[in-house]
């Protein structure tokens, strides 16, 4: 029954499927229970919430992953699985809590001042989610008052800044600068990205990294982790 | 059920009706006061017993007549020539059915170049670091063989907005003589497509077995009458206004076999027909109706195409330049003069001036190709991988026009908006502008694989480098691996044994 739960809910990821009434690649799990059902399912059959990360969502998006590469899946895919594992974490995130199991991290992201645009830092946010941090989103037009408020209280490993527009780009060095003001920097990795930044102006203005999308943060993220 | 072709719903037209009329007048007048000369004396003698002013021209070296076409003689044509023209096929699923009252567009192939261009991808190595290397295209032009055309006709074959195959490469090899070019073109093309085919005629004397190879495909007379898998294209008007001895014969002889074919003429604007729009319009019009019409009185009923292949003079060397913008307007026009006759119309778009594929044959090809088919003609006669005018084919731009051509296709489709469709999207709006993201993109898997979303350019390369010559050749290299349905062996013996001339190379079931 265990078994047969964790395969159904990667079955799920795989297909995108968020809940009952999601559609999926195909019409084959129609109507029937999606990732969030499955998980609730499943932690009601004290199925542990490790062996639904490891044995189900994980292997799962690594499926998902690999379609992507192979160009069989696309980023609306992509996102739809990520969503579908962000919605079971949180409905873990207590019983992990509980047994003391360490997530990947903290990840607080936000579009900075003057800057409205946010769909690639919502991108950015789902997949993440999906991948397995815990992502704290504050938003569009954050000033670095803000940015610094949430570092404080929230201690993230991680702060993810974006800017689509050459004239909000600045913002982004006012806030490294802000952190350092506030003895904060050494605590948080800070990764920059949107169209209009690059690696050199990472490099420039001091921070971690430059991601080119949510792909390349997730692969940032995963060599922090390694180091 | 015949391919579908693209059904264009509201054809670009450039003439006003009141211009269409003109056009038409002048073309009447042009055949009723000037006429036409004629070099061949069984036309003449038609057109003689019909009721045209028809007076032998003294002086000539060459026997020649001159003809002037009373308008009762073209208007009863107009009426006699069916409105519906079908084009049949080896897979009847491949015919193609055109009305001249109808701007459904198919894409043809063609026409016949005498150049076939390979293409190579040599490496590179940069001077100022030997560490970098590149592969570039070269292409390299040599004289087309019949196995150039079998390769062509099976790549075509595969190529899913090619909706027929007009032979695309003159056979040169050194078994091939004036009396077994037609028979093994043919089947060179029927063996490797179970699309149309359609040829010009080389040699008169080989009409019989080609249309008799076609029988056997068809499996008889009356089959054939009914799936014609294969037509002909005439040129038999050279301009200005002269009936050619020769491809007149041919084009009546054509007819007499009630066979579908193409009566087009190609003067040049510039040299053999006036420079102005006007001129080549009026001029254009007149050659075709004057051919049009001999079909008819050779026999009644024969399925014809009004064909125009009209181009503008390049003003550097008086040659052909079909990548002028001219040309296209031209084809254009003469799209719109078909519709005016209810005919359906053999147009030309895609030839480009430039010898090799690159970014000013897709600029040219693309151009025309967009333009043309929006106007509506019927047989479009769109040269995939022709370059350097109709000279040069090269297959890997076949796959590339493949490629413009399937973009074509979905820009055509019908927008689909009703109020239904309204109400589904006014409801998603409602929905996601209530959500914290406000993004739609849950609402694009349900349509991302339903064709609804047009495809990304499929030779796309990675990072900053263009990789379509070589992406294109992959691909080019994997439609030549696909196998194609060819003739079944039984009727491949049947085809050898009762028609003569035919290359026992091509016979794919060698040893019986």
């Amino acid at each position: 029954m265990t078994e047969d739960l964790l395969v159904k809910i990667k079955e799920n990821v795989i297909q995108g499927r968020k809940t009952k009434d999601d559609m999926g690649i195909d019409e084959s799990l129609s109507g029937t229970p999606g990732v969030l059902e499955l998980t609730e399912s499943a932690i009601s059959d004290s199925v542990s919430p490790d062996s639904i990360i490891i044995e189900a969502l994980t292997p799962g998006m690594e499926i998902v992953g690999e379609k992507y590469s192979k160009k069989e899946y696309f980023i609306p895919d992509m996102l739809a699985s990520a969503d579908a594992v962000g919605a079971a974490m949180d409905v873990l995130k207590p019983l992990l809590e509980k047994s003391n199991v360490e997530t990947k991290g903290k990840f607080v992201i936000a579009t900075v001042k003057g800057d409205i645009h946010d769909i690639g830092k919502n991108i950015v946010a789902i997949l993440l989610k999906g991948a397995g941090y815990q992502v704290i989103d504050i938003g569009t037009d954050a000033s670095e008052d803000k940015i610094v408020d949430v570092i404080r209280q929230e201690n993230p490993e991680y702060l993810g800044l974006s800017a689509l527009l050459t004239t909000t780009m600045k913002e982004m060095d006012t806030i490294i600068k802000a952190l350092k003001e506030n003895k904060l920097r050494d605590k948080v990795k800070v990764l920059i990205g949107g169209a209009a930044v690059s690696d050199e102006y990472a490099r420039e203005i001091g921070a971690d990294a430059f991601c080119a999308d949510g792909f390349e943060a997730i692969k940032v993220l995963e060599k922090c982790q390694a180091a | 059920m015949p391919r579908e072709g693209i059904l264009i719903e509201k054809p670009l037209e450039r003439l006003s009706c009141e211009q269409v009329q003109q056009i038409h007048d002048a073309s009447i007048e042009i055949l009723n006061n000037l006429g036409l000369l004629c070099f061949n004396k069984n036309a003449a003698k038609i057109y003689q017993g019909s009721g045209a002013a028809v007076s032998k021209v003294s002086g000539s070296n060459i026997p020649c007549w001159h003809i002037k076409i009373p308008e009762k003689l073209v208007t009863a044509a107009l009426d006699s020539a069916p409105c519906t023209v079908t084009l049949g096929a080896r897979n009847p699923d491949n015919a193609l059915v055109m009305r001249g009252d109808e701007p459904r567009v198919y894409f043809i192939t063609g026409s016949e170049t005498n150049t076939w261009l390979d293409v190579d991808f040599p490496t590179y190595v940069s001077k100022a670091d030997p560490k970098k290397e590149i592969k570039i295209p070269e292409f390299k032009p040599r004289r087309g063989t019949v196995a150039d055309l079998c390769d062509s006709a099976h790549v075509c074959e595969h190529l899913e907005t090619v909706d027929g195959y007009i032979r695309t490469v003159n056979i040169q090899d050194k078994d091939i003589n004036e009396d077994n070019k037609d028979v093994n073109k043919y089947f060179a093309c029927l063996n490797n497509t179970t699309k149309h085919v359609m040829s010009g005629l080389t040699n008169l004397k080989q009409l019989d077995d080609v249309v008799k190879m076609a029988e056997i495909i068809a499996g008889g007379r009356d089959n054939l009458k009914n799936n014609p898998l294969i037509s002909f294209i005439t040129c038999l008007v050279k301009s200005p206004l002269q009936f050619v001895d020769d491809t007149t014969e041919t084009f009546m002889e054509v007819c007499k076999r009630g066979l579908p074919i193409v009566v087009s003429s190609s003067p040049q604007a510039g040299t053999s027909a006036p420079i102005k729009e006007a001129g080549i319009l009026a001029q254009i019009n007149a050659e075709v109706l004057a051919g049009i019409t001999l079909g008819q009185l050779v026999n009644k009923g024969t399925p014809v195409l009004y064909g125009t292949v009209p181009v503008r003079a390049r003003m550097d060397t008086l040659g052909d330049s079909y990548g002028s913008v001219e040309t296209s307007q031209y084809n254009i026009d003469c799209a719109q003069m078909a519709r005016f006759y209810s005919l359906p119309n053999y147009s030309t778009s895609g030839v480009c001036d430039v010898k090799i594929p690159g970014q000013q044959s897709s600029i040219e090809r693309l151009f025309s190709d967009i333009l043309v088919t929006l106007s509506g003609p019927q047989f479009l006669h769109c040269a995939f991988g022709l370059l350097d005018c109709n000279s040069v084919f090269c297959l890997l731009q076949a796959v590339l026009d493949n490629a413009h051509f399937k973009m074509i296709k979905f820009f055509l489709k019908s927008p689909g908006i009703n109020e239904q469709e309204l109400e589904t999207v006014k409801k998603q709006i409602r929905d996601v502008v209530a959500t914290p993201q406000k993004m739609f993109i849950n609402y694009i898997r349900p349509v991302m694989r339903t064709g609804e979303i047009s495809p990304p350019y499929p030779f796309e390369g990675e990072g900053d480098s263009d990789s379509v010559f070589a992406l294109a050749n992959g691909h080019l290299q994997e439609l030549l691996a696909k196998p194609v349905e060819h003739i079944d062996r039984a009727t491949t013996a049947k085809i050898y044994r009762e028609i003569p001339g035919l290359l026992p190379r091509l016979n794919v079931y060698k040893g019986g």
